[in-house]
């Protein structure tokens, strides 16, 4: 078992604009891309469950050409609202870094 | 002072030449860049300078408190290069989202630092300055009309919340920069702006194709960022033709690859395909980037949709209230091991306290415990369950409808959490170690955005105002 940051050589968030979150996920290599790919770890309906929204908000973009996956859902506190934790939004990516992926 | 070069540039008709150079001083006015970076790109034939000088990445409060993000004096620094060696080639300057926010205090501010110059340096030249602030009058008759579009997600629109907001911006496209060149202006000042605009404006009016003029937009506009490895804040050029563009760092230090290039076409986008613009869209599906040389990346193979309704979009901010904090660690374990609890029952009592102390009803203020350590960074939605380690931050926040209110509210929840007992302990006990004497911040007000709209115009021009003078 491996963590998904071993695959990737970026793993980040960032605000799109104060009512958006996105992140950027790009690999090391295409076999790293495909490992992660196949493995399924990463997928919209695991970003829906970590991040607690409805499915149907996930975009989620996995552009071989680039080795990138790209994902974006809507805030749920928008950036820097009294309750907001995050203002730039750069760091709910945290819990995507250590994401257990299996290696074949 | 400076020799009317301008003309060289400006005049010479729809199409100047097959290649037009477009150079961005940096990602951000306020950060900087290389001298030497910018003063090579301007000789080696830039037909003009832009920089963005703002975003909404810092929250809500510069739109809603009218305060620049300054520092002055960077700004003032980075601004007297560019117009430097802009005036001496004889090619426009076009600043975007000045002073941040992109408000009338914002566009002000830098307005004044831009005239400084001049008067300080004896330079002469047309300075245009568009005004992007929405009178909240016209916004009401917008909404009323049914202009007002929202995007999704967006706070709840009513005419309620637009009367209550402090400002409104509305972020303008290429046009009204277009207007202002046409117009002679040679250093262009907008307020909230388009990060694409101030670089696709330009080109666009001198025959370049949207789809070129956008794409290049998009990946100037962080300037240096677009590279391999970023090792400070620079300069960033592109080349741009009837095809596509060439971009290449203008300092030979850095450098692009197809990846980094195309990777920044990801960036701060929640679509990587599609980046909505006024106008239109820029679909960058089947783009191809290409490397020249090793360090320069040739872009070609975008499209640009336009579309049928011209929009622009509205950024607001509202009052939210007066912020007070306490920052102090908690380090017992015996605390640290029934933590949610020990804040749990200390909410209960302090909200009694203050509710007979200061006739305050819960609903009156905020109260929020911040806990670094624990749940700071993602708050509620941070996975991690249970706590391991041996000390916590924690951010006492309190918010409240003025400053006095929400700094007589904190200290009865400091100081009743500075002793509130837990079972194991017998006797009075401290809780918190405080950094500081006094161990209150009051912050200031609180902003939040309130709307997250577009506004669709039959000008593009419309809501924003240029004045232009011959400094």
């Amino acid at each position: 078992m491996k963590e998904l940051w071993e695959f990737t050589k970026l793993i980040r968030s960032k605000n799109a604009g104060p009512f958006e979150l996105t992140f950027d996920i790009m690999f090391k290599d295409a076999d790293c891309f495909d490992q992660v790919m196949k493995s399924g770890k990463l997928s919209a309906e695991a970003i829906a469950e970590l991040y607690k929204i409805e499915l149907g908000q996930v975009q989620f973009f996995a552009i071989k050409q680039l080795l990138t996956v790209k994902i974006s859902i809507p805030r749920r506190v928008f950036s820097g609202d009294v309750q907001d934790t995050d203002v730039y939004g750069g760091q709910f990516h945290g819990p995507l870094v250590r994401m257990a992926v299996e290696s074949s | 002072m400076i020799p009317s070069a301008r003309t060289r540039q400006m005049e010479s008709g729809a199409i100047l030449k097959q290649k037009l150079k477009a150079l961005a001083a940096t990602g951000n006015l306020s950060t900087g860049f290389q001298e030497e970076s910018l003063v090579r790109a301007v000789q080696e034939g830039a037909n003009f300078v832009g920089c963005d000088a703002g975003t909404t990445d810092s929250g809500p409060y510069y739109l809603g408190s009218g305060n620049p993000r300054g520092p002055r004096e960077g700004t003032k620094r980075n601004l007297r290069i560019m117009l430097r060696e802009a005036l001496r080639a004889g090619i426009p300057v076009i600043v975007g989202s000045a002073g941040h926010a992109g408000g009338r205090p914002h566009l002000e501010w830098t307005v004044e630092i831009v005239k400084e110059l001049a008067r300080e340096n004896q330079w002469r030249f047309k300075l245009a300055a568009i005004d992007s602030e929405i009178n909240k009058e016209d916004l009401l008759h917008a909404f009323r009309r049914g202009e007002l579009t929202p995007l999704r997600p967006a706070p709840d629109l009513n005419e309620g919340t637009l009367q209550r907001a402090e400002r409104f911006v509305a972020m303008m496209g290429i046009e009204p920069i277009q207007a202002a060149l046409k117009a002679g202006a040679q250093v262009v000042i907008a307020g909230r702006c388009s990060d694409v605009a101030i670089y696709a404006a330009l080109p666009v009016l001198k025959g370049i194709p949207r789809h070129v003029a956008f794409h290049a937009g998009k990946i100037l506009e962080c300037g240096a960022a677009t590279v391999a490895q970023r090792l400070y804040a620079d300069c960033m050029a592109a080349e741009l033709d009837q095809e596509g563009f060439t971009v290449e760092p203008p300092n030979p230090a850095l450098r692009c690859t197809p990846q980094s290039v195309a990777a920044h076409t990801l960036y701060e986008n929640a679509d990587p395909y599609y980046l909505v613009e006024s106008g239109g869209a820029l679909d960058t599906t089947a783009a191809q980037y290409e490397a020249i040389s090793d360090r320069a990346v040739r872009v070609s193979g975008s499209r640009f949709v336009a579309s049928e309704k011209y929009t622009v979009r509205i950024e607001g901010a509202a009052l939210a209230g007066y912020r007070s904090i306490v920052v102090a660690g908690i380090r017992d374990p015996l605390i640290l091991r029934q933590l949610d609890e020990f804040l749990r029952s200390l909410r209960t009592v302090v909200e009694r306290k203050i509710e007979d102390s200061l006739k305050l009803p819960g609903d009156a203020y905020t109260l929020s415990f911040r806990v670094y350590g624990r749940n700071g960074s993602l708050g509620h939605l941070e996975p991690v369950s249970g706590f391991e380690g041996h000390e916590v931050g924690l951010i006492i926040d309190v918010v409240a409808s003025s400053q006095s209110m929400a700094a007589d509210i904190l200290p009865l929840v400091w100081h009743t959490g500075l002793h509130h007992p837990i079972p194991e302990q017998e006797g009075l006990i401290s809780n918190f170690a405080f950094p500081f004497s006094p161990p209150g911040i009051d912050v200031g007000p609180v902003y939040q955005f309130c709307v997250n709209h577009v506004w669709q115009l039959n000008n593009p021009c419309e809501p924003f105002r240029t004045t232009i003078e011959d400094l």
